[in-house]
């Protein structure tokens, strides 16, 4: 029987799920590996203690992530950057600002190759940068510690999101004006909106910012 | 065998896992190039993304490696090593870490000793993130074919929609810079620093498009804009948070 070629895309689901399955198994199973080689169990009072702390919050957020992100990243981009991680701090802006460049849309058959070509170059940077830390973690610590270069680190976002903003606010200035006032306005006044609460406050924006769109563009008005 | 947390076992289990890794973006990369060249994208837009994506890497690279010295005080070099190249965030990482030491008594500046201890902190780490790794495989392709119809029953409605997501995610983030200013209003004037470092990297980028667009010589700033927008607004938090803390 002949067999059906497949598209670009089908082939990039079935490869990605073909490696994201096989990762999941390789991540999973290297805590196991661990007790096995150094026979040992984990304690399991201060497991599910730390595991209740985190994962109800992180699982929660990683759902809605899912569906956040997956449609901003594509099909490649999904399956990559869920796999290395850094998705709102450094591969979706680089997949964001690559197709802007290249004038594409993430929906795209262009949008999708764009988006997966940052991103694994985005991903093979890091991990190259962390392994030569990583040998050089010893003159490097004092450095990447010192109190000079610390307030650079923290502020990495802010630095990031600034040039970010400028590119989509200009070109998108009549839709962007509800959702910044309304995050300005929750994110000054309430108070149980920290810098940790910002993951949440992702799938909130872009909820909201699609409601404003929808009635905008039924308007007529962009 | 006798644990430590800088064992050779862990580095080649690590390294392996990495290895993993790398070979999964090195494939999707070469099936990405190949596809754009059959679908006739220029090779000058092709080589432009792998540069520029290079380049905007390299300062949240190295942000992420000052998580991986920090977190090796208390975890050893090697799991910090693949927890912050595989899956997880900085900002993850560092809270599901502390979870699990706190949970055992201990805290991220004293080595662990315990192999039970590393086991438990490790657990705790990949329970605490597994999600994506469990669900995007089976998810991604019905999110995307729900995003395909929606865009082949209204094109231009499609295009707004993506538009507004990335609106959206940008604009939580706009107001997560603003999150501490109401401490200027009492004298405090930390929460001011990044919005001032954002508002340097606004006008850098707007700098850098104007010469892009004006003066022919500079078109190539428009492919690096945003990281020299990023290195700009970090090397001016150094000067802005010592003038305002």
């Amino acid at each position: 029987m002949k067999k059906e070629k497949l598209t670009y895309l089908e082939s990039v689901h079935r490869d990605g799920r073909i490696w994201g399955i096989a990762l999941c198994l390789v991540i999973l199973l290297f805590p196991i590996a661990v007790c096995l080689v150094f026979k040992t169990v984990p304690q399991w009072n201060a497991l599910l203690k730390g595991a209740l702390a985190v994962m109800p919050m992180y699982w929660a957020v990683g759902i809605v992530e899912m569906f956040t992100y997956i449609p901003m990243l594509g099909a490649g981009g999904a399956y990559l950057s869920f796999v290395t991680g850094n998705i709102s701090n450094l591969k979706l802006p680089c997949a964001i600002d690559a197709m802007e460049r290249a004038n594409v849309k993430a929906s795209s058959e262009e949008g999708e190759i764009i988006s997966t070509i940052s991103i694994a170059v985005s991903s093979i940077v890091t991990t190259i940068i962390i392994i030569i830390g990583v040998i050089l973690i010893a003159p490097l610590t004092p450095v990447l510690e010192s109190e000079v270069l610390t307030p650079a680190f923290e502020q990495m976002l802010p630095a990031l999101f600034g040039g970010l903003a400028v590119v989509f606010v200009s070109k998108n200035a009549k839709l962007s004006i509800a959702p910044i006032i309304l995050m300005l306005v929750l994110f000054i006044f309430v108070p149980a909106l920290d810098k940790s609460t910002v993951g949440i406050m992702v799938p909130v924006g872009v909820l909201f910012t699609i409601a404003v769109a929808r009635i905008m563009y039924k308007k007529g008005l962009i | 065998m006798d644990f430590n947390v800088n064992s050779p076992f862990l580095f080649v289990m690590v390294g392996i896992v990495i290895a993993f890794v790398l070979a999964q973006s090195v494939y999707f990369l070469v099936r990405a190039i190949k596809r754009a060249k059959e679908l006739g994208i220029a090779k000058e837009i092709v080589s432009k993304t792998i540069s520029s994506a290079a380049i905007f890497t390299i300062a949240p690279a190295v942000a992420i490696l000052v998580g991986v010295a920090t977190l090796s005080k208390s975890l050893g070099i090697a799991l910090p090593w693949l927890r912050l190249s595989v899956i997880g965030s900085l900002s993850y990482e560092s809270i599901a870490a502390n979870s699990a030491l706190e949970a055992l008594g201990l805290n991220t500046a004293t080595q662990i000793t315990d192999a039970s201890a590393f086991a438990t902190v490790l657990s705790v780490m990949t329970l605490g993130i597994a999600v994506g790794l469990i669900f995007v495989p089976l998810l991604t392709k019905k999110i995307q074919g729900g995003i395909k119809a929606i865009e082949k029953s209204d094109k231009k409605w499609g295009e707004i929609l993506n538009n507004s997501m990335f609106l959206g995610m940008i604009s939580a983030f706009l107001g997560y810079v603003f999150c501490d200013v109401s401490g200027a209003f009492s004298g405090d004037f930390v929460g001011l620093i990044p919005v001032l470092v954002m508002a340097v990297s606004a006008v850098v980028m707007a700098i850098c498009g104007l010469c892009a667009t004006k003066v022919k010589s500079m078109k190539w700033m428009n492919d690096y804009a945003l990281p020299i927008s990023l290195v700009c607004g970090m090397a001016a938090a150094i000067p802005i948070t010592s003038w305002l803390s």
